[in-house]
């Protein structure tokens, strides 16, 4: 499509063209409401002045016949008010009046008449106009009445003129400023158009034009620059699930794979059964991977978050401890746990439990110095408006620079590795959190490890 | 965590089964296949349906203690065949199986009417234990309040608890896992069943806390007497002895 037709075809021209149309037509009607008020009214005026003057001249020639009416004009010519009078006999000839000569008058007995009047003014000569009107009267005498309408019709020009600058000027003015405006306009939505074509042809990273005028093109290109924003990080989180699944689940499967081969070759039936034992275990172990790499990218993405209902942290707490309470007894060592009523927090009990049941687990298998029984205490508490869940154990924690890498997928620690575990629980935890809009803090416990689960609280008005 | 030394691991332990009569409506034949056989190797009849309408009809006939409903099936998909059997009043047990087994798909599930969800892949005796709970938890009284097994007994009401007419003290949580194993008396209850109906836990917790929990309900109502009357069926789960 050729530009300019675009131009035209856009919502913000179109519209100032509607403004632009209407505008012209008021600032005619007022401009027109002015002329008639002022030019108009004023001819009119004029004219009814000079028929009220012919009526008494011709009144005064009834009563007081020739002598009258030549003794009124005579009186009247001398106070010069851009009156002219004349009166003529049959022949044209003046008999009074200011007026040289009889202007060519129409054939007929009375009529309006316009002829050019000279004025002298000292040394200069102006050419005016005068309109008159002229009747017959008894005795074949001619009368001339008029008044010189120079400045009337200059006046009369000039307001014309006006009216006509002024729609030129509101239409020149009012069509170039949409042109203008539709133009910026089309120049930002080609852009935004130009931006989400890079996208969809593969690029990611592209993001829609902000102006910083925070004016509605720049909201919409903020509102889709962050839906961008959660694509993106919903393929990246997609991307990585799928790379490690691909490392991390191939391992165990190609152990499988080759215990079942080689138990195959040797044709012992008690092979046959250790293989397939071990086959189910290895089985059950990664079914448990892949379950928990889905439940973390689940929670990341945010997609449970409408299912989030208000819930009691303090009672989500008291239920994970009293489960696992027989466990730390068993080991010889204990599980307390603090928690005041009112920590509500807007979450899904499962996940939450679920991840505080990760945390307490660590607790309770690395939480204490070697030989020595796990000390674990869970507590919970209200910050300013935040709800702190923290998990204390006295072990030997987590070294500051691990801190950030252990919630990373599939990353264990060289003290866990001996032990059974996927290296995915932090990471649920960590993914959890995102979910309910909280953070998973890893701080020194003096010794051991302070794991604490910051969420927003909940307030009933909000 | 290991398995502790269990002094009352009974090989020899077998539920109290009563046959029954399990319609499995599933697409994979491979999958129906190795699911009727070990039904039947269980004392148990099951017929099969391969795609929903097939499904429908069958079960539609009532003739069936439970019926096991695959959720993605051709023609007509699981949740839609147990909404319509709940609507034309037919309330045979429903187990849903599913490879979509997050908490929402299994809330669905059970909103559809299904009366348990079970998520793919399922061990066999996961399955087992839960079909059966599910056909004797149709037979059972809903109203009583006093519930029984072997010498054992539970008041519902005053939450107590005796055992050959010596009273045991539990605490709140021990006397729920105990309703629980009695209520399935003489059936198989595994951990995840347990986790699911005792703790309303959806999900695996790392090492399995349910056997120590298990150990100190043993410790209260079988120390001090000749016949355990809970016990641990390998590979399964657990069992509390009917009689």
């Amino acid at each position: 499509m050729p530009a300019r037709i675009k131009l035209l075809r856009t919502s913000t021209f179109r519209l100032a063209a509607l403004y632009l149309i209407l505008f012209a037509i008021s600032v005619a009607a007022l401009l027109g409401y002015v002329y008639w008020n002022t030019a108009v009214l004023l001819e009119r005026q004029t004219d009814d002045t000079i028929r009220a003057e012919v009526q008494a001249l011709a009144d005064q020639y009834r009563i007081r016949g020739l002598n009258g009416i030549i003794d009124t004009i005579r009186r009247r010519s001398n106070d010069d008010r851009g009156s002219v009078y004349l009166l003529a006999d049959s022949k044209g000839q003046r008999i009074a009046g200011n007026l040289v000569k009889l202007p060519a008058i129409p054939d007929n007995t009375a009529s309006w008449i316009e002829f050019p009047l000279d004025i002298e003014r000292g040394p200069a000569r102006e050419h005016h106009i005068a309109r008159a009107f002229h009747t017959d009267l008894e005795g074949e005498f001619k009368l001339v009445v008029g008044r010189d309408v120079e400045a009337l019709r200059q006046f009369a020009n000039i307001i014309r003129r006006t009216i006509f600058y002024a729609l030129a000027i509101a239409l020149v003015l009012g069509l170039g400023g949409g042109l203008l405006m539709s133009r910026n306009f089309l120049r930002r939505v080609d852009a935004i158009t130009e931006a989400s074509r890079t996208i969809m042809a593969g690029n990611m990273s592209g993001r829609m034009p902000v102006q910083g005028s925070n004016d509605e093109l720049d909201r919409l290109a903020l509102a889709l620059n962050e839906m961008l924003d959660q694509i993106e990080r919903l393929m990246a989180a997609m991307k990585e699930v799928s790379s490690n699944v691909a490392h991390d689940l191939k391992t165990p499967l190609t152990r499988i794979k080759a215990r079942v081969e080689a138990a195959l070759r040797s044709g012992s039936e008690d092979e046959y059964r250790s293989a397939l034992e071990r086959t189910v275990d290895e089985s059950d172990r990664l079914l448990a991977t892949f379950n928990a790499l889905l439940s973390i990218a689940r929670a990341e993405a945010g997609q449970a978050r409408q299912n989030l209902a208000v819930l009691d942290a303090g009672a989500i707490i008291a239920e994970v401890v009293e489960l696992y309470e027989p466990m730390a007894e068993e080991e010889g060592g204990t599980l307390v746990c603090d928690a005041p009523g009112g920590l509500s927090v807007l979450g899904d009990r499962q996940l939450l439990s679920q991840a505080l049941t990760n945390l307490i687990d660590n607790a309770i298998k690395y939480g204490a110095p070697p030989g020595a029984a796990p000390q674990v205490a869970v507590t919970g508490r209200i910050d300013a408006d935040k709800v702190i869940i923290a998990v204390r154990d006295h072990g030997e924690g987590i070294p500051t620079e691990d801190r950030g890498r252990v919630t990373e997928r599939f990353v264990r620690l060289d003290a866990s590795r001996s032990r059974p575990g996927n290296g995915l629980g932090l990471s649920l935890v960590a993914g959890v959190m995102k979910l309910h809009k909280g953070t998973l803090l890893l701080e020194d416990n003096g010794p051991g490890l302070a794991a604490k689960l910051v969420l927003p609280l909940h307030r009933p008005s909000s | 965590m290991q398995l502790k030394a269990d002094d009352s691991l009974d090989w020899t332990a077998k539920p109290s089964r009563q046959p029954m009569r399990i319609l499995v409506i599933e697409d994979d034949r491979e999958a129906a296949g190795w699911l009727i056989k070990g039904l039947g190797e269980s004392g148990h009849v099951a017929d099969h349906a391969a795609d929903g309408e097939e499904g429908l009809n069958l079960a539609i006939e009532a003739v069936h203690d439970v019926l096991i409903v695959d959720r993605m099936l051709p023609k007509m998909d699981g949740l839609s065949i147990v909404r319509k059997l709940r609507d034309s009043g037919i309330k045979t047990p429903v187990l849903i199986l599913s490879a979509l087994a997050d908490v929402d798909e299994r809330v669905k599930g059970l909103r559809a009417g299904g009366d348990d969800y079970l998520g793919k892949p399922y061990a066999f005796s996961e399955l087992l234990a839960r079909v059966e709970n599910l056909g004797h938890r149709a037979n059972q009284a809903p109203l009583e309040t006093k519930l029984r097994a072997a010498d054992l007994e539970i008041d519902l009401l005053t939450r107590a608890v005796t055992r050959g007419g010596k009273p045991i003290l539990l605490q709140p949580r021990e006397f729920k896992l105990l309703e629980y194993l009695v209520r399935n008396a003489g059936h198989i209850v595994t951990r995840t069943m347990l986790l699911e109906n005792v703790w309303d836990y959806h999900f695996d917790p790392q090492t399995n806390v349910i056997d120590v929990h298990i150990s100190r309900l043993r410790a209260k109502i079988d120390k001090g007497y000749d016949e355990p009357i809970l016990q641990t069926v390998r590979g399964a789960g657990y069992m509390i002895r009917a009689s």
